[in-house]
């Protein structure tokens, strides 16, 4: 395996609802970068994250995803991923919880993290009485908690409004930025944004096809030209995607 | 405050209507008795309807017990050897087509004169909702809480008992609410098809003798129980479910 990959998919077939959805599908992930699969709705870019967290076997035809050895699995999705019959404290701890092996020191990381996404004063409420970018910062925190250093984040700020997407973007960049994150999303902006290298699916079957590579630190800002007509080739390529 | 007068004002006008139609239509005590003469009966019948009560209460609370264990049991197994929903389901919907009453008197045949028919007529009556609720609720758990569960590589007894079955809760508990108000129905008819005690041999009893008012009165007991045990599952759900009704 090459080392600069954390996971390489490598000749992915597989069907859903009867479909082949990839067929000889090849991609990698560069390790310690940040990775955006950009695409319409339902071209299949949740799925490809589900059959990098091994969440798809029963799907896949043919092909393996080679994950890099030591790599460790966090998920990041939308807002209500909470369990709302545990404390928020719990659910940073969840993976501990779930394993019945909490302990004071998971206990003390957690609240330091809760206080990282600066969710302390919340500390004492029940999740479902959080608003929606509040349970993404708990979900975070959670991420966090669980120190892989392979992040799959399954359009996370999607259901959040446009201050608090903000907002959460360059915490995430801050909190995240020794990982190798893959962002899936069907926002132009948030993947130059949050990303060093875009690539664009198209059906079907589904073909990745990379279209910028960025440098610099995350988050980028799109005050720059270049970024501003980065953003209108992706919009002009997915619209061609759709035809 | 506001509560109270609430659910004190139909009970009110539900007492005045029974004693207008009384009065109205002239209707003599052996048809209906008078709210006064049924409230007499619950005083001074009080040492015998208190132990019929106990019976029935019993039958009904065991029955409910029981049925929660097998309807419970039903919706795991259904859930996890997904090849018996083809043969365990059409039982379930043959425990429902079946007419209770028609299979009241074999229930007694088999389980006896005593309590055992009336618990088991309770559990099949019980046994439907409990189970769909819980099986509904088991299947249809949301994607991103069990995609959480699959990343932690648990197991699958593991996300059956601590992911499927808290995100169930809800589900179960509207099940139960709907169980409880229809066990009395079980244990009662038990009791109206053999039996030598609980308050559906004593209406039996009573409306033999023309004694409408301890009737009406084993009747009046009837409905308490069915509230009482409604609302306390009511009130239990909302205490250990709190985020049931923040779920969408």
């Amino acid at each position: 395996m090459n080392n600069n990959f954390i996971a390489q998919i490598q000749n992915l077939n597989l069907d859903f609802k009867g479909k082949k959805l990839f067929k000889n599908l090849n991609f990698n992930i560069l390790e310690n970068k940040s990775t955006a699969l950009l695409g319409t709705s339902g071209v299949g870019k949740s799925t490809l994250l589900r059959c990098i967290a091994d969440l798809e076997k029963e799907n896949i035809s043919n092909g393996e995803i080679v994950l890099k050895e030591g790599t460790n699995i966090a998920w990041l999705s939308q807002e209500n991923s909470l369990y709302p019959w545990l404390s928020i404290l719990d659910n940073v701890q969840l993976y501990h919880h779930l394993k019945g092996n909490k302990t004071k020191l998971t206990l003390q990381k957690a609240k330091e993290l809760i206080e990282k996404v600066n969710m302390s004063e919340h500390l004492n409420k029940k999740t479902y009485e959080l608003s929606g970018g509040q349970k993404q910062r708990v979900a975070l925190a959670r991420t966090l908690m669980q120190d892989a250093n392979l992040i799959l984040m399954d359009e996370p700020f999607s259901a959040l409004d446009a201050i608090t997407k903000i907002q959460l973007q360059d915490l995430t960049c801050e909190l995240l930025k020794d990982k190798t994150i893959v962002l899936v999303t069907h926002d132009p902006q948030e993947a130059i944004k949050l990303s060093n290298h875009i690539y664009i699916l198209k059906s079907q079957p589904v073909t990745v096809e990379e279209v910028a590579s960025l440098q610099g630190a995350l988050p980028h800002q799109l005050s720059n030209e270049k970024l501003w007509n980065l953003q209108e080739e992706l919009i002009s390529k997915l619209l061609e995607s759709q035809i | 405050m506001k509560k109270f007068f609430k659910v004190l004002l139909p009970i009110i006008f539900l007492f005045i209507l029974w004693q207008s139609v009384i009065e109205i239509f002239d209707l003599p005590h052996y048809i209906l008795p008078k709210p006064k003469d049924v409230f007499f009966q619950l005083i001074n019948q009080y040492s015998l309807l208190w132990e019929h009560t106990q019976t029935t209460l019993l039958e009904i609370i065991i029955g409910i017990i029981i049925g929660c264990i097998f309807g419970l049991s039903s919706a795991f197994a259904l859930l996890y050897f997904e090849k018996l929903e083809k043969y365990l389901l059409p039982i379930l919907v043959i425990s429902q087509a079946i007419p209770v009453f028609a299979i009241a008197p074999l229930l007694v045949l088999w389980f006896g004169y005593g309590m055992a028919s009336k618990i088991v007529m309770t559990v099949i009556i019980i046994y439907f909702p409990i189970t769909t609720a819980c099986y509904d609720g088991l299947k249809n758990t949301p994607k991103q809480w069990l995609q959480l569960a699959y990343t932690y590589k648990l197991s699958p007894l593991q996300i059956l008992f601590k992911v499927r079955f808290k995100a169930s809760l809800p589900s179960l508990a509207s099940g139960l609410k709907i169980a409880v108000c229809i066990a009395p129905i079980g244990a009662v008819i038990g009791e109206w098809v053999g039996s030598s005690k609980g308050l559906g041999y004593l209406m039996l009893h009573a409306n033999a003798r023309m004694q409408i008012d301890l009737m009406f009165s084993a009747l009046f007991i009837l409905v308490v129980i069915t509230l009482a045990i409604y609302f306390l599952t009511d009130y239990l759900t909302k205490k250990f479910i709190p985020w049931a009704s923040h779920l969408h």
